[in-house]
């Protein structure tokens, strides 16, 4: 029993460590004095995050993170909560059912292939090299977040509250707008922060659709390391861990909102 | 009915392969209270769904107040629903909820308070008025949500088994205080239960269902003294359901001998031929024991059973293989098991049922 529970400690604490070992790594070299990107520090100092808010090039990708980042929730937020609406508990059939399959494809699609594909579209468009086009990229894999967000709420509220509605005298907008919205609000926030979080990730199609004045935090990050090698990386990792761990915090506020809810 | 405000016209429903209702005829008239009884499945709910608008019917028409419904979407069809769950919207408080259907009519602010202030007086909640739904017990949370489905005066108020979720006692409150409303407001209120002596309490006609179909439909007293089927003597109350053949019709009284060979005289309703074979329901109530009754039947049984239920007793006596079920007052003298009885009926406590 008891070597049982210190092998599942063990192994848990492993696998913890395993997962966030790169963290450690990376993060206290963000406030490293040296100009390379390596240990030992020899002294402490905030300098590289000056530079991270500072050089041009950085607080271009860090704006351009933020256009890109809140049109992708603004779009992804939309248009999944309008297609979790049209996917919600009807008997599913056939039909709606690869509906909803191919909604949550872009989860599993290799983003390569996106990419490509997106890449060759876009050029027929004229979309290329815009912010249009990174964040209609963007949008579609961090659509099936807002799905599968908004359908978990939505199949959580009980019909009879919209019925009882329409009894009511509600009309099925007013409904819509006064009862099923509010109702899966917690559901509809938590897949906008996804979505956003998705956004500020996402490097491989940005490499693919995006210009270079388009830029993310993430995709300058990414050439950096390739040329320089310069510790602002490990700033930008920073600023991104620390973003990450306020984006959990909102959620699991939303989460804990919502069930005091119901 | 010579002037229904609600009529029902061969409705069916079904549910792809299953049929739920079946050639469906009802008329409901204004003022009344109805109550659709069955068990679950039966179909009366898929009714209540269909006058609602929540349902359309596959076939059939659906009239109310010299309009046909069944196309119109609910919330056109002016109707008050009081869910079994109370289905208030959890995000309001207990004076938006209220304040709803009135919100929806477009009516100026100054007329919503008022009028949601004294409907929630009416059903004694004033004091609650703002707070949410989850903060209120189950009775709270019905009586708004009877607020709110009558303070837009509806032309018919639907229950869906409104009183399911509360215990005994509250539940026989609620079904005085909406007895009450009925009375006070003349509404017309079609009430879903599958509890028996809820609908014998509550309503002024009484539908049975079963298999999507109205078995019996009359007023409470009719069903329970003059029950059609064996299916509704069983349903409604408690009842003998005794077997036996006719050995002869004289005026309106026919001999029917039991599987035991014993005898006994009813009173012939309905259309019986000698040599046929009947059954009867006789309630329990109906049944004294120690043979004091004059004109009526006797039959000889033993006591197999005797449960005390404080103002009553119940018996169970064997006569050959059939087991009575008799319920008697207390002011019996002492029965013991195996005990040998006389017990006696009236011809007319004899009633015929359809199997």
């Amino acid at each position: 029993m008891n070597v049982l529970r210190f092998s599942k400690l063990l192994f848990g604490s492993a696998t913890v460590f395993f997962l966030i070992a790169p963290l450690i790594a990376i993060l206290p070299l963000a406030f490293t004095d040296s100009v390379f990107l390596n240990y030992p520090i020899p002294g402490y100092s905030t300098r590289w995050f000056e530079e991270l808010f500072t050089a041009s090039v950085w607080q271009r990708s860090i704006v351009n993170s933020l256009i890109i980042g809140c049109g992708t929730t603004l779009l992804a937020t939309i248009l999944g909560t309008v297609g979790a609406l049209g996917l919600r508990d009807r008997q599913l059939s056939p039909v709606l059912t690869t509906i909803k399959t191919i909604f949550l494809l872009p989860m599993v699609v290799p983003a390569v292939v996106l990419g490509v594909g997106m890449q060759l579209m876009f050029a027929r468009y004229g979309l290329t090299n815009t912010y249009l086009g990174v964040i209609i990229a963007h949008t579609v894999v961090a659509v099936p977040f807002v799905v599968v967000n908004v359908l978990a709420v939505l199949q959580g509220i009980d019909r009879r509250l919209e019925q009882a509605a329409a009894s009511l005298g509600a009309t099925p907008v007013t409904v819509l707008k006064q009862v099923t919205l509010p109702l899966a609000l917690p559901g509809i926030v938590s897949g906008a922060i996804f979505a956003f979080a998705t956004s500020l990730d996402e490097v491989v199609l940005t490499l693919f659709v995006a210009g270079p004045n388009q830029r993310t935090l993430a995709r300058q990050m990414f050439s950096t390391i390739r040329e320089n090698i310069s510790p602002a990386i490990a700033a930008a990792a920073f600023v991104f861990i620390l973003g990450t761990i306020l984006i959990a915090i909102v959620l699991k506020f939303s989460r804990g909102a919502k069930q005091a809810n119901i | 009915m010579s002037n229904p405000f609600i009529r029902l016209e061969d409705v069916s429903k079904s549910f792809g392969l299953l049929t739920v209702v079946e050639g469906l005829n009802l008329e409901i008239g204004k003022g009344e209270f109805i109550s659709l009884l069955g068990p679950s499945g039966s179909g009366k709910t898929t009714i209540l769904m269909m006058l609602a608008g929540f349902e359309n019917p596959t076939s059939g028409a659906i009239w109310a107040g010299g309009k046909r419904i069944d196309s119109l979407p609910p919330h056109r069809r002016n109707m008050g629903v009081v869910f079994q769950n109370y289905a208030l919207f959890p995000h309001m408080t207990v004076s938006e909820n209220v304040a709803f259907p009135l919100k929806m009519r477009g009516r100026p602010g100054a007329e919503v308070t008022e009028r949601v202030g004294k409907a929630l007086d009416m059903v004694q909640l004033g004091s609650l008025a703002e707070r949410r739904p989850s903060q209120l017990s189950g009775g709270q949370q019905q009586r708004v949500a009877l607020a709110r489905a009558l303070i837009f005066e509806p032309e018919v108020v639907l229950m869906d088994e409104p009183l399911g979720a509360l215990d005994k006692q509250l539940r026989e409150q609620m079904q005085l205080d909406i007895r009450d409303l009925h009375r006070r407001l003349e509404l017309t209120i079609v009430f879903v239960t599958h509890d028996q002596s809820e609908a014998l309490t509550m309503s002024d006609r009484i539908a049975i269902f079963n298999r999507g179909q109205i078995e019996q439909i009359g007023k409470p007293s009719d069903i329970y003294d003059h029950p059609s089927t064996q299916f509704v003597a069983e349903f409604i109350g408690e009842t003998n359901l005794v077997r036996g053949s006719v050995q002869s019709i004289e005026g309106g009284t026919a001999r029917v001998q039991l599987p035991g060979g014993q005898e006994v005289f009813i009173e012939t309703a309905t259309d019986l031929r000698p040599n046929g074979s009947v059954c009867l329901s006789i309630r329990p109530e109906r049944i004294k024991v120690g043979g004091r009754e004059v004109a009526g039947n006797k039959i000889t049984a033993a006591i197999s059973d005797v449960v005390y239920h404080g103002d009553h007793l119940r018996l169970v006596a064997r006569s050959d293989s059939q087991a009575l079920v008799v319920k008697t007052d207390r002011s019996q003298p002492t029965l013991s098991i195996g005990e040998e009885v006389q017990l006696s009926f009236l011809p007319s406590d004899c009633w015929v049922v359809r199997p």
